[in-house]
């Protein structure tokens, strides 16, 4: 059995009480959890405070582009899907700077988790408004209040049929840690969408605010509802559901490809007699 | 060496089938054994406009489109009209005697077919203008019977029967008719058989060559039939071809995957590429093999979509922020794509860099005949590191001599490996201990010296250790046009001489420099409007360029481009 502190313990560039360090912890265990060791596993990120944090765990580890690291994840998978991949950033990346990839990781379904931190602000460039900050939201650069409407991604991902569809909390860990194992056993694109607040610079959506929200899903729900799912994603105010709004048994990505089923690019050798093959037809 | 080739153009709206009557045609004569170098000029529609395919033949090479024609294929009356001033003195127009041809036809040599009568199925019309074709140039009926088998071989003997009857009925009408034109010269005996390919189709085979299993993309013209060459082989080859949603993802999708293992190519044009840099940077940063493939069309921006420019090369030579090393491979030739396209791979893996392989709309859709490619005389390149010795001590980024580290993979043994696009420590963690950067950078522009070393020479055509009147420097597709352009000149009595940079980044000053101080004149002949492999050759060297013949209209550059413009040089 893995153990969570083969994953280590690093210092971090974090603040001091950012919800960060709780959802790196429950990554480490529910990681350790799978029965995964950290070479198996492969952590591809965008750019932000949140895309730290496989650097402050034993894995392996591409941190990429701000915005970019769903196509990143998505190369990987597809070059060994004998690895498990997990997309790591926060909700500037994801929804923001990504968001044409955001769509396309939900329709293209192939496996890997998104873990989605959302602070509702941009933590490392200090404080602007990020997808999911609230309108009238007053921040530096938005003195007049947020003025657009905030992005709700659980409501767009039950929309658009995603497989696998949560969101979490880092102030319930043991909540967490269940949703970022059956996200990480799911079969297709996975996103859990975190709840983890920003000290610094969000001074609206602090740890209290959504402790006194976040209320879980209980078992009255049905996951494979989407109807029902849809309605709890836009639940979003004096209550915030957390836990699996929906779930579905899409086919992921691959499933029918004569060219994934070949294994992992790594391993392929030239096959010259095929080669030949494709040339003489060019005769 | 005279030129005996003739031209033969297909023209006619979009959607005629023109290309399946040129493309037939320009097979049956490789399978003949006749030299083939063919140029499509479309316009960005579906339907309608004019668009032509013309086929350049003859026995001995031809390298290059030709403004001349000698058969014009009209499958309109417009064809006939746009193009009746280029007809050489024995040229011949082939055209439905239900076109009104009107004043255009005035004078010319035409033959009038009663194609109605002939086939009188619009869908047969492309294989009846084929057997006239094919009667007009003498050529044994046998072979096309046996490519029209082949064609429809997928749709069943019935319209295998119909259109082989067409075929027949086209031809020997033909060869009933009183007409004049010259036949072709017969082929030599016994011909190598050939393949015909265009430029894209060698890149994606040149590319699987190389063992390249990865192709992630965006579709652009003249980029995409790379990916859709490979797509199109992906059941055989077991290749993943990935249509992404934008060309951001297409190139940070590569870049994943060649990290966990994949052999990856991104082909796109300039706009699309001009998406795809930021991603350049980061395979710049992680030290990540990716080939990018950037067939050019003019810019700026949308530009003149479906047509030709060498306009691209100071974007990819200097695409992405920060520095790294990089390689930029421009082929002259179908021949060449092939043989760059493995080199870049080999290139990016030895070297662990992007590499560029930047080519032009028209050799991208020029169909040329080539010799069969020795796979066994290709160099190997390095395996994926799979099983690093000692995995626990293993670091992506460990600092080495030549700036190149063990390159791992992930996921198949205990090594971790880590790779941050920030400034990173060996083990590739974040850092921002300045004395790790500047390590860092010196590790990774140290592979640039590699890279330098490996670098091709510029090919020099022409007479040795002579002092030559004409030095015709060029890049790329424009190879061909400066060859024949070269025989032009010593037939009119001046010594010249070519110098193609089929590599044009990182120059290594040695190979060429004497060279150009010894032309008496050299002359950079480029398809853009300001000579920037002139610039770049001037910033490198110092040496600079007198003369320039460029052309940027969005057709390729021809002989008689080359011809004309030193009309007012020499």
């Amino acid at each position: 059995m893995v153990s969570a502190e083969e994953y280590g313990q690093f210092d971090t560039a974090w603040c001091p009480g950012c919800g960060n360090h709780g959802l790196l912890a429950c990554m480490k265990q529910a990681l350790a959890g799978l029965d995964l060791s950290p070479h198996q596993v492969l952590m591809v990120t965008g750019i932000g405070q949140a895309a730290k944090a496989p650097l402050y765990m034993n894995c392996n580890m591409i941190t990429g582009l701000h915005g970019r690291g769903l196509p990143t994840a998505t190369g990987a998978k597809l070059a060994n899907p004998e690895l498990t991949v997990i997309a790591e950033s926060g909700d500037g990346c994801n929804y923001g700077e990504g968001g044409n990839h955001f769509l396309a990781a939900i329709r293209r379904n192939v496996d890997l988790t998104l873990i989605a931190h959302d602070n509702g602000i941009y933590g490392l460039t200090k404080g602007q408004a990020s997808p999911t900050t609230a309108r009238g939201q007053v921040t530096k650069a938005q003195p007049f209040g947020q003025p657009s409407e905030p992005f709700n991604p659980m409501a767009v991902a039950v929309a658009m049929g995603a497989g696998f569809v949560a969101r979490g909390f880092t102030g319930e860990p043991e909540h967490l840690v269940g949703l970022i194992q059956q996200a990480v056993r799911h079969k297709g694109f996975s996103l859990v969408d975190v709840f983890q607040p920003c000290v610094s610079f969000n001074k609206v959506n602090t740890f209290a605010w959504y402790k006194q929200r976040c209320r879980k899903i209980g078992p009255e729900h049905d996951p494979r509802n989407r109807e029902q799912a849809l309605a709890l994603a836009f639940e979003f105010g004096e209550q915030i559901p957390i836990g699996v709004l929906y779930e579905n048994d899409r086919p992921a990505f691959g499933a029918d490809l004569p060219t994934l089923a070949r294994g992992p690019l790594a391993r392929r050798q030239l096959d010259t007699a095929a080669l030949q093959d494709v040339l003489a037809s060019y005769l | 060496m005279p030129d005996t080739s003739i031209v033969i153009l297909v023209g006619g709206e979009a959607g005629q089938g023109l290309v399946t009557v040129g493309q037939l045609m320009a097979k049956a004569l490789v399978r003949a054994g006749y030299e083939v170098v063919v140029c499509q000029d479309y316009q960005s529609r579906i339907r309608g406009g004019h668009n032509t395919f013309a086929i350049r033949t003859g026995v001995d090479p031809v390298y290059r489109p030709s403004e001349k024609v000698d058969i014009l294929v009209a499958l309109d009356a417009e064809t006939v009209a746009l193009h009746r001033r280029q007809l050489t003195p024995g040229g011949i127009v082939l055209a439905d005697e239900a076109f009104d041809l009107g004043a255009s036809a005035a004078g010319l040599n035409c033959l009038r077919i009663p194609a109605k009568k002939l086939a009188p199925k619009a869908a047969h019309q492309n294989v009846l203008f084929l057997g006239v074709l094919g009667s007009a140039l003498c050529k044994d009926i046998g072979l096309l019977e046996e490519l029209l088998r082949q064609t429809f071989a997928k749709k069943g003997a019935e319209i295998i029967d119909q259109n082989l009857a067409v075929l027949r009925v086209a031809y020997d009408w033909t060869a009933a008719q009183q007409y004049s034109f010259a036949c072709m010269p017969p082929a030599p005996e016994s011909p190598v058989r050939q393949l015909m390919l265009t430029g894209n189709e060698a890149i994606a085979l040149g590319a699987l060559a190389a063992g390249c299993n990865f192709c992630s993309f965006y579709p652009m013209t003249p980029g995409s039939s790379v990916a859709l060459t490979l797509a199109a082989k992906a059941k055989t080859m077991g290749t993943v071809v990935e249509q992404a949603e934008d060309e951001i993802a297409a190139a940070n999708m590569a870049v994943g995957a060649a990290c966990a293992g994949g052999r990856c190519i991104v082909p796109t044009s300039g706009g699309g590429f001009a998406l795809m840099v930021e991603a350049v940077s980061l395979a710049g940063m992680l030290e990540t093999p990716v080939v990018f493939v950037v067939a050019m069309r003019p810019g700026p921006a949308t530009g003149l979509p479906t047509r030709t420019e060498q306009g691209d090369l100071n974007l990819v030579l200097y695409a992405g922020h920060g520095e790294f090393p990089r390689a930029v491979f421009t082929p002259g030739s179908v021949e060449q794509c092939f043989s760059l396209a493995h080199r870049a791979f080999e290139m990016a893996e030895t070297h662990q860099s992007p590499v560029f392989l930047l080519t032009d709309q028209y050799l991208a859709d020029s169909f040329q005949n080539v010799a069969p490619f020795d796979l066994s005389a290709l160099p190997e390149l390095p395996a994926p590191l799979l099983e690093p010795e000692d995995p626990a001590s293993y670091k992506r980024f460990a600092l080495t001599e030549d700036g190149v580290s063990p390159r791992a993979i992930p996921g198949f043994s205990t090594a971790l490996v880590v790779s941050d696009s920030d400034e990173h420590t060996e083990d590739g963690k974040l850092t921002e201990d300045l004395g790790v950067r500047v390590q860092m950078v010196a590790k990774r522009l140290g592979k640039g010296a590699g890279l330098a070393e490996d670098a091709l020479a510029p090919d020099y055509t022409g007479p040795e250790g002579a002092d030559v009147d004409v030095l015709l420097v060029c890049w790329g597709s424009t190879l061909g046009a400066a060859l024949e352009a070269r025989e032009r000149l010593e037939e009119a009595g001046r010594s010249a001489a070519v110098l193609h940079f089929a590599q044009v980044w990182p120059l290594n000053e040695d190979q060429f420099l004497p060279l150009l101080e010894k032309a008496r004149r050299a002359v950079c002949v480029e398809g853009n409007a300001t000579g920037q492999l002139a610039r770049l050759i001037r910033q490198e060297t110092g040496f600079r360029f007198k003369d320039l013949v460029l052309r940027f209209d969005g057709l390729p550059i021809t002989a008689a481009t080359i011809l004309r413009g030193l009309e007012s040089i020499l």
